[in-house]
């Protein structure tokens, strides 16, 4: 029997695959802004995940004993990892790993400002990983549901990792704790620094992301910005007050009537400072990053050189 | 610059005896013992797998999702395929 098909164009189409729950995979056609704000997003995602394993590296070789050390190695270890499932992911949409690298070199790429701040103290490992991988696993989770095969899947794998990455955090901030004062002290000291970084690490007031709309209606965001940082601070302020710290915010409340807290304004001129590459670490991380990139350019090389001379081997002997 | 880039490989990984292997994800390596060692350190750290297959992305064929209707279309109408399309009497046992 003939019905009467409206003929959809391929946006139209497209729009109603998502609206339906299926899966965009790579070599399905997908509208250009689509490829390009995708390509955005998991990247800098990736080079977040690089980045961000500056300001841990810093405390691998002072860490307090074998088993901090062994456990801060092998998240950091993660963390790389985290990057090459996300850079893969991207590449899929027809980038280039190079492509990639070098735009977060020359500093066109964002990474995620958090990592812009310094890691001063031990504490610091803490809180990194009790609030920074914290805000991370409620930005991700949703994520695993996203609109884009590959990443969506990166991000399994990802969430999978995260959360022994926050449960070690949150160790380290309640050992601190139930040491001696003066630890407790470093142990606040430390959450008064990171409190209002991580919850900038949610983006800009929903007013101020033009974007969100578009993003949720491709599935390639599946909360708002001021969505997720409420979720965040209705989670972090009962586990604070658990270890017995003071979450840096008078503002903060318990609001009965919205079943949520309350919490004050973040200075969103630092915010912007930061993302526009004024904050304390900005240089110095790009720096490290160009170093490394830079200084293993003959391994590269090497591995190269001898792929190339193994296959010319085999092909002799065959 | 592109020169220097690695080839691409696609990983797959047997996650225990007895069981397919199954894609993971891609990585970038100079040849194929590098791509199962950095494998084996991306996609294995908590023993995910007993065994590991690389190939490079290039020798991967697929079909064509433009087509991917008429292509598996042959399938869509032979419903008799499936046990559920015969009718079995209730008092029949075991079948
Ligand atoms: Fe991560
Ligand atoms: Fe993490």
């Amino acid at each position: 029997m003939e019905t009467l098909e409206k003929v959809l164009t391929p946006e139209e189409q497209f729009q109603a695959r998502i609206d339906a729950d299926v899966r965009i995979e790579p070599k399905d056609w997908m509208p250009d802004a689509y490829r390009k704000t995708l390509i955005r997003q998991i990247s800098q995602h990736a080079h977040s995940e690089l980045v961000g394993m500056l300001p841990e590296g810093n405390w691998i070789t002072r860490a307090p004993s074998l088993k901090r050390k062994s456990i801060l190695l092998a998240k950091v270890q993660d963390e790389a990892g985290h990057g090459l499932y996300l850079y893969s992911a991207a590449e899929t949409l027809g980038t280039t790993r190079d492509q990639m690298l070098a735009d977060l070199h020359s500093g066109k790429a964002k990474y995620s400002s958090i990592f812009n701040y310094p890691t001063l103290s031990w504490a610091d490992m803490g809180c990194v990983g009790w609030l920074v991988d914290g805000a991370a696993i409620l930005n991700q989770v949703p994520l695993c549901r996203t609109s884009y095969g590959p990443y969506a899947r990166a991000m399994v794998r990802v969430c999978k990792e995260e959360s022994f990455h926050q449960r070690q955090g949150f160790e380290v901030m309640q050992t601190l704790c139930e040491g001696a004062p003066v630890q407790k002290e470093m142990a606040q000291e430390a959450l008064n620094r990171w409190w209002w970084p991580t919850l900038m690490m949610f983006g800009p007031k929903d007013a101020d992301s033009p974007n969100t709309a578009q993003s949720m209606n491709w599935r390639i965001k599946r909360f708002t910005n001021d969505e997720l940082r409420q979720k965040f601070v209705d989670m972090m302020v009962p586990q604070a007050e658990f270890l017995g710290l003071t979450v840096p915010d008078p503002a903060v409340k318990w609001n009965e009537e919205r079943q949520a807290y309350d919490f004050g304004e973040v200075n969103w001129d630092e915010f912007w400072a930061v993302v526009k590459g004024n904050g304390l670490c900005n240089h110095e991380r790009l720096q490290a990053r160009v170093q490394a990139h830079e200084d293993g350019a003959w391994v590269r090389e090497a591995a190269n050189a001898h792929a190339a001379k193994r296959a010319a081997r085999e092909a002799v002997a065959a | 610059m592109n020169q220097s880039e690695w080839p691409l490989w696609e990983v797959f990984i047997r996650s225990k005896q007895g069981l397919d292997h199954k894609h993971v994800g891609s990585l970038h390596a100079a040849d194929a013992t590098m791509a199962v060692q950095n494998a084996r350190d991306v996609y294995t750290r908590r023993l995910e797998g007993v065994s590991i297959w690389v190939v490079e992305s290039k020798h991967i064929h697929a079909s064509n999702p433009d087509d991917s209707e008429a292509f598996f279309d042959p399938a869509a109408d032979k419903v008799y395929r499936h046990p559920t399309f015969y009718e079995v009497p209730d008092s029949i046992k075991h079948m």
